[in-house]
């Protein structure tokens, strides 16, 4: 198994290693249920070094880059950031990505572990005919992310980065713990947080620091179960289970990141028949009205007819319930529309709610 | 240390008093599957059969079977673990308990591991 550049903290710090995707991770330090907490009340500290990180750099990188994917890549400014797809010509999933802009010819696209190669293959094949060079960084890259709401206390005494004037989807360059690092106020929890790049080979020195200067507000190593369970109260995607290639941008219920105007890109003509045609399917958030919990691939039975299975579903830490996401015929979508999910034997009643499950409190 | 107790290879115990038995899963068991969130209970009067699946007991990243460990009628279920699951990880001998039933035939004790026993089993499956 491959293994970050913190492998050996997190053993020190006793997690309970899994594998995923051939990256030996942390799936849980305290706990699942702890560790999602303290994200959402205090901060939590992630090893997020298993990501994939492609540059691509040159004249037509940006024209490349805005073909590849559905959202406006123009309109970032160096240093700005958004989230993004790279898009099938059916205008279903490769990935969902961010995109960050680094300068007028260098664009990072951070793109799933899982998917790293595939998208890198991907991206180096439709660059032919480009002026551009594409290059798969990932190796070089670890990436620690920083999540909750004490993020900001904690990491401005570490580096002289402004982290107040630092707004949402943008980023910056300069020293963390006295390492050199690229910092976004991004993440992948629904809370305040930054994410933390760095080509030092050693990462461990960062997290040790935050860990030190975090220890007055209890934060706690986070592992991939609670990234899990916190990204889904969140109703961020997770590509496999949300999102694949058989699911187009605008049933994945993501029309915010696809802008028609910015010219043409991978998929566009089918986004648009699908919009001006409507949708035949679409994602939904559900709870549970009797007792369980959803799991993914559980069938899914609208008035006692097999539809879909659940594409994301667990035990929500924070709200105390189970939730999940699936994708239901369009008819069935409508808020308090009630359906089935089989579990084990049992036929369990779920409604359809609104999504995100979870929303920041906004600072008074 | 529980002279009373009984184990099977799953991970389950069983406390005998009289001619009944209360079951739970282990601290073995608890640690494995991390947090509780949710477990399904039998119904009272339902008969079970030795290694017939008592109910599951869900983490939040697992599902797992809990099983008999012999045959008889299940007399009383912990209610509190509908609301509080995690009383099985706090406390998986003795608040944490599951079911208790009323054994069919004393003999299926005999198929079970003594504490020794079990820990013994235990230090064969950490190697």
């Amino acid at each position: 198994m491959k293994q970050t550049r913190l492998n050996a903290l997190h053993k020190k710090l006793g997690a309970k290693m899994i594998e995923f995707f051939g990256w030996e991770m942390p799936l849980e330090f305290e706990g699942i249920i702890d560790e999602h907490v303290a994200v959402r009340t205090r901060v939590g500290l992630f090893d997020v070094g298993h990501m994939g990180e492609i540059n691509v750099a040159g004249r037509d990188a940006l024209a490349l880059v805005q073909h590849l994917t559905p959202n406006d890549a123009g309109r970032l400014a160096p240093n700005q950031v958004q989230y993004t797809a790279l898009t099938t010509p059916r205008g279903t999933f490769v990935d969902d990505m961010l995109v960050y802009c680094l300068g007028p010819e260098h664009y990072f696209l951070v793109v799933n572990a899982s998917n790293t190669d595939k998208d890198f293959a991907w991206v180096r094949d439709q660059a032919k005919g480009f002026d551009v060079k594409v290059e798969n960084a990932s190796d070089a890259w670890s990436q620690l992310a920083l999540q909750g709401p004490r993020a900001q206390e904690i990491l401005q005494p570490l580096t002289p980065i402004k982290l107040a004037e630092l707004k949402t989807f943008w980023a910056a360059r300069g020293p963390v713990a006295g390492v050199d690092c690229l910092v976004s106020r991004t993440g992948y929890t629904g809370e305040d947080g930054f994410e933390i790049y760095t080509l030092s080979t050693r990462p461990d020195t960062i997290a040790e620091a935050i860990l030190a200067q975090g220890r007055a507000f209890d934060i706690l190593p986070i592992g991939l179960g609670a990234r899990d369970t916190l990204r889904l109260e969140a109703k961020l995607p997770l590509y496999g289970n949300d999102i694949d290639d058989t699911t187009t941008v605008l049933e994945a219920d993501l029309k915010w990141i696809v802008k028609f105007k910015k010219g043409d890109f991978l998929g566009k003509d089918v986004l648009e028949k699908q919009l001006a045609e409507g949708l035949k399917r679409k994602i939904i958030g559900f709870d549970l009205i009797d007792k369980g919990i959803a799991r993914p691939h559980y069938p899914v039975f609208v008035k006692g007819r097999q539809v879909s299975q659940v594409a994301s579903g667990t035990f929500a830490p924070f709200l105390k319930k189970a939730i999940g996401t699936a994708y239901l015929p369009i008819e069935a979508t409508e808020i308090g529309t009630e359906f089935e999910i089989g579990i084990r034997e049992k036929r369990v009643k779920a409604r359809v709610i609104p999504m995100p499950f979870y929303r920041r409190p906004d600072k008074a | 240390m529980f002279p009373d107790y009984y184990y099977t290879k799953d991970h389950e115990w069983i406390k005998v008093e009289g001619g009944q038995g209360l079951v739970g899963i282990t601290d073995f068991a608890q640690k494995q599957l991390g947090d509780l969130v949710f477990i399904e209970l039998p119904a009272v009067g339902t008969r079970l059969a030795v290694h017939q699946k008592i109910g599951t007991i869900e983490s939040v990243k697992a599902v797992s079977d809990v099983y008999c460990p012999v045959a008889g009628e299940v007399v009383a279920v912990n209610k509190d673990l509908e609301s509080a699951p995690e009383l099985v990880n706090q406390d998986p001998h003795g608040k944490g308990w599951i079911i208790r039933i009323k054994l069919a035939n004393k003999s299926d004790l005999g198929g079970l591991m003594s504490v020794a026993e079990y820990e013994k089993y235990l230090a064969g499956l950490e190697h």
